[in-house]
């Protein structure tokens, strides 16, 4: 489990020059802040804290106004996660097919709660409501690849591999 | 000669596995030294046969499933792609033309003609099979006709309100402004939805042309697709649809040549259900927390940067190119009492054949969950549907007889919404069903009104206490009185429909809260 917070942007070399290159991109457009802060977690998986001055300025808005649409959002990070993000759905249909067992099942295989990242900083879990797979439920997304009619044995599986690959690297 | 195949790029089907059937037969393909062209179309919806493979013939289509890359050489050895061959044909995956399947001879598909058809990038496909009809049509029309035609056919909102989309259109044509918006509502967030989420997969041009007739009719030049984060593959067609849309002058300053223009993109919300609300959307548009706005002002008056803006879910402007095409007599010919034209119903849950049933109004939810459904996933009888996403009531088998008609659910205290019907098995508890519509009411709040906010929370504490078995009918008693300051005291549907799905649960079900009976 990881829970210190560390703002691991700051010291990642060329991330100030990169921040400045994404604001000016975006700055100009209608409604700029959610592209921006997408535009930034695609290239950092997460939002650190310490670039909100420097949007908020941009923007013309509040260092509280960008941490309270950081933070009202599920799918804006705030920590970075581990090297995969493994999102199960807790929806009404996946219910119907069994996705407490699914959760349950991760949470142990991962000894970790949701929100959490495993030792190994391999997976990050996280509960999502609905992946429009309905019709072949339960659903989970490993990073952005989607999976259906998941068992426990598909999901330990997933796991694995996604802790071998990073192992490899 | 190559042999035509199509493979699925619809995400449901790469959930099974669709990619690694492609790589197989690609692969297998080349060892044999037999020519193959693959193509990537949509899904036709029909889940339980996923991935459904399909070789061209001068017949038609001719159709395998569900295979699995396993299955590949299996496959190659009996010569499919042959589909003369007897080996070929006595394939335990070959399902014979796939047209003549009776799931999908006896649907009605109207905005999902091309859908698992064509290839969803491919614009010469979309032409090829009646695509920009519509608009050609619009481009001769003046604004307020095509709009007249919008509301002749009767269409209704599909993302769940069930507001004539004519009439709304007409609110925003009739109001004098610089700057007007067309704003797609595609934050499919219904547990059991995926309508939109097949549409911009599968068929992103009919929903981009849906949206351009809507900006020529209204007077608009900017429109925004506001998808959700859990739909990357939907981002990625949407945005190569569009491109090519620009480049073959679809979308741009002068559309076709003409004075019109319409410019589009897609915007990516970020994981809350709320913004799925129409006020709470524009709010994330302009870039803020999605908190639900008052109403009145209408959005069509003052919607986006508070210009006037037409709000559509994705299914409502993508029908509109078809009555555009077709004239609105022929999709008003659909359908029953007010509910006009077609639904895209999407059977989900444990159910044993899920997928995509477009129809008339007025099936019966039994005929959809055992005819077209085939029962539950599970073989158990089935306890209880849930219609309408996680804000619809829970109807139980006595129910079921109910044509899918906005004012039949209407009156039997239940929702159409979007579509979507998710299934249980008698082994699901609705107390604890119950609970969740509070917890999931609870974790996506905007906070914004106290009801939903703090209601939602006492909600799921009140469940507990039910479930535990702490002074069951008092605490019942607490929960309808709850539902109701919740149903007339929220701002919006989120906290005013959470009782649905709760009180049905307590009316329908009243022994799994351990009450003899409803009346408490």
């Amino acid at each position: 489990m990881q829970d210190t917070f560390i703002d691991q942007a700051s010291v990642q070399a060329g991330w100030t020059e990169k921040l400045d290159q994404l604001i000016a991109h975006y700055k100009s457009l209608p409604g700029a802040l959610l592209p921006l802060l997408h535009a930034i977690q695609d290239e950092l998986s997460y939002i650190p804290e310490s670039a909100y001055p420097k949007i908020a300025r941009a923007l013309s808005l509040s260092v509280a106004e960008v941490h309270g649409v950081v933070s009202f959002y599920h799918h804006f990070k705030t920590h970075k996660p581990g090297r995969h993000v493994l999102q199960i759905c807790r929806a009404e249909s996946c219910q119907a097919m069994g996705s407490e067992g699914l959760e349950a099942h991760a949470k142990q295989c991962l000894s970790i709660d949701y929100h959490q990242t495993s030792q190994d900083q391999a997976i990050t879990l996280e509960p999502v409501y609905c992946l429009g797979n309905c019709a072949l439920s339960p659903a989970v997304m490993m990073d952005e690849e989607i999976f259906g009619r998941v068992s426990k044995a598909d999901l330990e599986a997933l796991i694995h591999d996604a802790k071998k690959a990073e192992a490899q690297v | 000669m190559s042999t035509i195949v199509y493979i699925p790029r619809d995400s449901s089907a790469l959930s099974v596995g669709a990619e690694k059937v492609a790589n197989a037969i690609s692969q297998e393909a080349a060892k044999r030294g037999i020519a193959v062209t693959i193509v990537r179309n949509g899904s036709r919806g029909l889940y339980w046969l996923e991935t459904m493979v399909e070789v061209s013939t001068d017949k038609g289509r001719v159709a395998y499933g569900p295979v699995k890359a396993a299955d590949v050489s299996g496959l190659f050895k009996a010569d499919f792609l042959n589909t003369e061959a007897a080996s070929a044909k006595a394939h335990r995956l070959n399902l014979g033309l796939t047209e003549e399947l009776a799931w999908l001879k006896q649907q009605q598909r109207l905005t999902f003609a091309r859908v698992g058809i064509t290839d969803p990038v491919s614009l010469e496909d979309y032409l090829a099979h009646d695509g920009y009809q519509g608009l050609k049509n619009a481009l001769e029309l003046s604004a307020a006709d095509i709009v007249k035609t919008v509301t002749d056919s009767g269409l209704r909102g599909r993302g769940g309100a069930a507001f004539p989309t004519g009439i709304k259109w007409n609110t925003v044509l009739g109001c004098a402004a610089d700057q007007k918006y067309i704003v797609c509502n595609a934050d499919e967030g219904d547990s059991g939805t995926y309508s939109d989420r097949m549409i911009m997969e599968n068929d992103p041009y009919v929903l981009i042309e849906g949206m351009t007739i809507a900006g020529i009719a209204v007077g608009a030049t900017q429109g925004y697709i506001y998808l959700r984060s859990e739909y990357p593959h939907a981002l990625v067609v949407l945005n190569e649809a569009i491109a090519k849309a620009e480049q073959a002058g679809y979308l741009g300053d002068n559309i076709l040549g003409s004075s019109y223009g319409f410019n589009l993109e897609v915007r990516r919300a970020a994981g809350a259900y709320v913004c799925g609300e129409e006020t709470s959307l524009l709010e994330s548009l302009e870039g803020k927390r999605g908190l639900v706005r008052f109403k009145p002002p209408l959005p069509a008056i003052e919607g986006l940067f508070g210009k006037p803006t037409v709000v559509n879910n994705v299914i409502s402007l993508a029908t509109v190119p078809i009555i555009l095409h077709k004239g609105a007599q022929y999709y008003a010919d659909y359908g029953m009492g007010r509910s006009r034209g077609t639904l895209p119903i999407q059977l989900a849950g444990n159910i044993k054949q899920g997928g995509l049933v477009e129809l008339a109004f007025g099936i019966t939810l039994r005929e959809l969950l055992y005819d077209y459904g085939g029962g539950s996933a599970s073989g158990r009888p089935i306890k209880a549907v849930q219609v309408g996403g996680p804000l619809g009531a829970f109807l139980p088998e006595s129910q079921f007889d109910t044509p899918l008609d906005y004012e039949a659910f209407s009156a039997i205290w239940a929702v159409l919404g979007h579509g979507g019907i998710v299934a249980f098995d008698d082994t699901v508890d609705m107390a604890k069903m119950a609970r969740y519509a509070f917890e999931f009411c609870a974790i996506e709040s905007c906070g914004k009104c106290t009801p939903c906010r703090i209601g939602s929370t006492r909600g799921v504490e009140v469940m507990d206490k039910i479930i535990a078995g702490t002074d069951r009918v008092k605490n019942i008693k607490l929960v309808r009185d709850l539902s109701d300051t919740m149903l007339n005291g929220s701002l919006c549907a989120l906290g005013g429909m959470t009782p649905y799905p709760v009180l049905s649960a307590i009316n329908h079900f009243p022994a799994d809260f351990n009450i003899k009976d409803a009346a408490v």
